[in-house]
């Protein structure tokens, strides 16, 4: 049987992640995308676009979606629905900004 | 486990009604019930295959030809179903029925039922030949099969089209506008086999291969081709056609196996009465999985009579409500091409008077068959003109006039006649055939407000089907309110801003909201992405260099100055002025190519070089080799500036094009637009730049004078250039263009190019305010010109400041931390 255990890391300072936009990051093999909204939201999902592997930080956020830079479907941040029917959701991660301004995911 | 659903706060006497499907019927059913009944006593619940809320589905034609979006087909949202107090389960496949107990059972749900109706539709027919199942076989029916056509037609240059039917040909309308050549094979002799007769399927054949599709008839297909790819068809015949895709659209079967599966009566289709029960008394049908008298309809008029005189029933509202059969009288458009017909055509006895009218120029082709002095069937093609006239005679079963030609030339007598007026129609008149709409219906809506097309349809759903109604629709909009009031979003700039251009500018100016962010904040009303894109080009415009730049209003295009690509790398095209080049440069380009193991160099459409597969990375470092300037081939702005040879070598040629080329190129170089501008440049008449098909294109006359030319185009759209002016010299020329380039900049919509800006606005008045100066702002536009050339920079340029963190970076990696096991 397998466990499997959660683990926060220091990802980068709040500095590093562009207003309103995304960034890509690899934590271990794990491809993850984080976006720091204009309202000062910052969370992550899954790198890529489950539809053709678009890359999702390289997206522009609409509200609270993620939209894919190749054929703007649509992910919600929270959840990681997607807008068009027969697209899986994406995968988000818990991340949290401390005082001093660093981010940590769990992943 | 299986969960019984039983609404147990509902009281006794309620009813509960289940509806198998969720398509056209299905909701309508529902709809025509609350309709009937606001206080009915069901509650209801229905199940559907497909995993959404209820779209309409003779639009699925337009999604895949692109002109609507999936979202803009739906009829009911899911937030429908909850206002109206409806179950749905979505996604959800019914597979039991125990009729003794009356449940209807679907993976895990199970619902009781006191009512039971079937509205499954059918499905295509897919024939029983080898290779069906090979990748790229597709066929035709549900939202989910029209986005897979589109996304695998991306990469296919030939596609087959069996069935030469309605369906099928509406596919391969829809495949034309994914730019792959289409075949479409007809087993038959001629096309369209139950609409038309052999006559009008040959004038439908020779209209559709004007437009460039290929009919083949007589064609059986034995095979499909390919081993896990299909790679085109066998005939019976033994021929073969190569083809990347197939479309199957070969007919359809009603879904009735659940039915008679669970014992109730099927034939063709799921028998029902003029009740519309079924053999068991609880259960009913309607749509395209019934046969009622005989027939299973494939249209969805028909059905609009079934669930209405159900609803009745059910509802108690009136209890001899029957439904007795359709008459079946359509006008479609089949690839842009007017088609009506009535009845069947195929059907002529003896004794039958046929009527008919061709002019073959026009591809118009006309037949009416005579039966006991009526009308009993009728097709028409090419022209509907008298296609309302001959509906009449056909669904009222009046006497054909005894001059048979008055038929089609209506001699004035009767009410369609010459002077036949909007207002004399009767209420009843059914106005729009694909969602059974009548004149009063609309008429009401209009006087309840509705004064728009749109609203109209949003509100009644009429022309919300094949839209051949919008006309009518327009018309008994002025005949009730005097006048079309213009549908408001159609002129905002952007979705998420509630305003045309000119009052977004002029508010923006009074603001001085100079981000994108504070237009949103102050003027919004939504969020979305495409609006901070023309938000941003339009501020860049108005503000200059005073423009707060955020740079997640941009597209990643712009963001990285370069083009995404499918792998997530880049291409990088640098600048070239008027496409001329030199053996240094090229040695250039050539040794950064090698360097960065760029993985393909190619000369684009534009008379330029394309470096593809940069890594984002790699961009900064590409630029700083390359030494020159970007070509901005990623963003709505100028582009490039195609030249001929003209008189520098060209035995032709009566002026300079390259000088002029680059000129211009050198001038307005980064200017941003609402959409792309491309120009070209040609030293004489013959035109070897193309200059006839660019948003502005420049051609030597004979004379030696430069022809200034705008709204071409050869993408998506063709169109051919209107002529702005003839002017003698060179700084003429570019001074009127960079008029135009500004005039066109702040007026325009954003993506409208100029191929639709300048018919919008018509050239003779584009043409009285560049050149003849009437509204006196010709030097503001000059002003505007060298105000735009200032602020212009090498986005290259960020190559040394990244302007945001990461800009070019493509991840960061952080390791796990180790873990002692
Ligand atoms: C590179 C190039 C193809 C080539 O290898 O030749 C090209 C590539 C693209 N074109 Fe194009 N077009 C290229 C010349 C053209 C031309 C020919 C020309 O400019 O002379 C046309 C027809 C002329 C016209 O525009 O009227 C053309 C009409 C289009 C269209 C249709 C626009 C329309 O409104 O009709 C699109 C789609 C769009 O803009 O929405 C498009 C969109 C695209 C995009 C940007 C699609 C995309 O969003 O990814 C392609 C980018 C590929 C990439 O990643 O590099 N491209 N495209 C050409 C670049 C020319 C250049 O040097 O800048
Ligand atoms: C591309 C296209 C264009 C068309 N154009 C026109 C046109 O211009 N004019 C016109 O009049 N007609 C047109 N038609 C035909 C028209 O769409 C049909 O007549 C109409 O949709 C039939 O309605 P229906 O509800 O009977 O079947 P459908 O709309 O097919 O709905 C049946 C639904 O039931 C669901 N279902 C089936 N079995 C089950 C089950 N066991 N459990 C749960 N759900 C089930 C299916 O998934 C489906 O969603 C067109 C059809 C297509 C495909
Ligand atoms: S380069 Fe242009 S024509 Fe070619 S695939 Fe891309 S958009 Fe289509
Ligand atoms: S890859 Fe993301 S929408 Fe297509």
């Amino acid at each position: 049987m397998q466990t499997s255990t959660q683990t926060r890391l220091a990802l980068c300072q709040i500095d590093d992640l562009p207003v309103g936009l995304g960034r890509s990051f690899e934590v271990g093999e794990t491809p993850i995308a984080v976006f720091r909204t204009r309202a000062g939201k910052v969370f992550a999902t899954d790198a890529f676009c489950p539809h053709k592997g678009g890359p999702l930080a390289d997206g522009m956020l609409a509200g609270d979606q993620v939209v894919c830079p190749y054929h703007a479907f649509r992910f919600d941040s929270q959840t990681g629905e997607c807008d068009q029917a027969n697209v899986c959701a994406i995968a988000t991660y818990p991340i949290d900004v401390a005082a001093d301004g660093g981010v940590f995911i769990t992943v | 486990m299986i969960q019984l659903n039983t609404i147990h706060e509902s009281p006794v006497t309620r009813r509960k009604l289940v509806i198998i499907g969720n398509g056209m019927a299905g909701a309508r059913m529902a709809e025509d019930i609350l309709a009937a009944d606001p206080n009915h006593d069901f509650d209801i619940v229905m199940f559907g295959d497909e995993p959404y809320g209820n779209y309409n589905r003779i639009l699925l034609s337009h999604v895949l030809n692109g002109s609507q979006e999936p979202q803009e087909i739906f009829l009911n949202p899911l937030a429908w179903y909850e206002e109206n107090q409806i179950t749905l389960h979505a996604g959800k496949r019914v597979t039991k029925i125990d009729r003794e107990n009356k449940i209807v059972y679907a993976d895990d749900v199970a619902e009781e039922y006191d009512v039971l109706i079937f509205a499954t539709g059918s499905r295509p027919f897919v024939p029983p030949i080898q290779g069906t199942t090979l990748h790229g076989v597709f066929v035709f029916r549900t939202i989910d099969d029209c986005r897979n056509i589109a996304e695998y037609a991306k990469d296919c240059k030939s596609a087959i089209v069996i069935g030469g039917g309605l369906l099928g040909l509406e596919a391969a309308k829809g495949l034309m506008t994914h730019n792959v050549s289409v075949t479409v094979v007809e087993m038959g002799p001629w096309l369209m086999a139950v609409q038309l007769d052999e006559a009008g399927g040959k004038v439908l054949q020779q209209t559709i291969e004007k437009l460039g599709i290929t009919a083949l008839t007589s064609a059986s297909t034995k095979e499909l081709l390919g081993h896990t790819t299909v790679t085109g068809v066998k005939f019976a015949d033994g021929r073969e056609v190569a083809a990347d895709m197939v479309v199957i659209s070969a007919g359809i079967r009603p879904n009735k196996e659940l039915a008679a599966e669970h014992g109730i009566v099927c034939d063709r289709a799921i028998l029902v009465d003029d009740q519309l029960r079924t053999s068991d008394t609880s259960i009913y049908g309607v749509g395209e999985c019934v046969q009622h008298r005989g027939m299973v309809y494939g249209l969805v008029a028909p059905i609009w009579e079934q669930t209405k005189a159900l609803a009745q029933l059910l509802t108690g509202k009136n209890p001899q409500a029957r439904y007795v059969g359709s008459k079946l009288a359509t006008k479609l458009k089949v690839m842009g091409v007017e088609l009506a017909s009535m009845g069947r055509i195929s059907d002529v006895k003896p004794t039958d008077e046929v009527v008919t009218f061709a002019e073959p120029g026009r591809q118009v082709y006309w037949k009416a068959i005579v039966r006991d002095g009526k009308v009993s069937a009728c097709c028409m093609l090419g022209d509907l003109e008298p296609a309302d006239q001959l509906v009449d005679y056909f669904m009222n079963d009046t006497p054909a006039p005894s001059r048979r030609l008055e038929l089609f030339f209506g001699s004035g007598t009767k009410a369609q006649g010459a002077d036949f007026s909007l207002a004399d129609m009767p209420d009843d008149k059914q106005i729009c055939d694909c969602n059974g709409v009548s004149k009063k219906t609309i008429c009401d809506a209009i006087r309840a407000g509705k004064c728009t097309v749109p609203a109209v349809g949003k509100a009644t759903r009429a022309g919300t089907g094949c839209g051949s109604c919008k006309t009518l629709v327009k018309g008994l909009i002025e005949a009730v309110n005097g006048e079309v009031k213009a549908e408001p979003s159609e002129s905002w700039y952007v979705t998420a801003v509630p305003m045309d251009k000119p009052t977004l500018v002029a508010e923006v100016k009074i603001r001085e909201l100079k981000s994108v962010s504070a237009v949103l904040r102050e003027l919004g009303t939504a969020d979305d992405e495409k609006s901070k894109n023309g938000l941003a080009s339009m501020l860049k415009s108005i503000w200059g260099t005073e423009y707060i730049d955020e740079r997640d209003a941009r597209y990643i295009n712009d963001r990285v100055h370069a083009n995404i690509q499918k792998d997530g790398t880049f291409s990088v095209i640098p600048r070239i002025y008027g496409g001329i080049t030199s053996a240094d440069d090229l040695i250039k380009i050539g040794q950064v190519a090698k360097k960065y193991d760029v993985r393909m160099v190619k000369f684009t459409g534009g008379q330029r070089i394309d470096l593809l597969g940069i890594k984002k990375d790699d961009l900064p470092k590409v630029w700083a080799d390359l030494g020159m300037p970007s070509g901005y081939a990623y963003t709505k702005a100028l582009r490039t500036v195609k030249t001929c040879v003209g008189t520098e070598f060209c035995r032709y040629g009566t002026n300079d094009s390259t000088a002029l080329g680059i000129a211009l190129e050198k001038k307005f170089q980064g200017f941003e637009f609402p959409a792309k501008v491309k120009l070209g440049v040609s030293g004489c008449p013959r035109n070897c730049s193309e200059s006839t098909v660019k948003d502005i294109g420049i051609v030597a006359s004979d004379g030696g004078d430069w022809d200034i030319l705008v709204g071409g185009a050869a993408g998506a759209s063709v169109r051919k250039t209107d002529l702005l002016c003839r002017v003698k010299t060179q700084e003429e020329a570019i001074r009127v263009v960079g008029r135009f380039m500004i005039y066109y900049r702040d007026n325009a919509k954003w993506i409208e190019r100029t191929y639709d800006f300048v018919p919008r606005i018509g050239i003779e008045k584009i043409r009285d305010i560049i050149v003849n100066n009437s509204l006196g702002i010709v030097e503001d536009l000059d002003r505007e010109v060298e105000k735009t050339i200032a602020a212009y920079v090498d986005p290259w340029l960020e190559r040394n400041n990244p302007v945001y963190a990461g800009q070019f970076e493509d991840v960061k990696t952080v390791p796990l931390p180790m873990v002692t096991v």
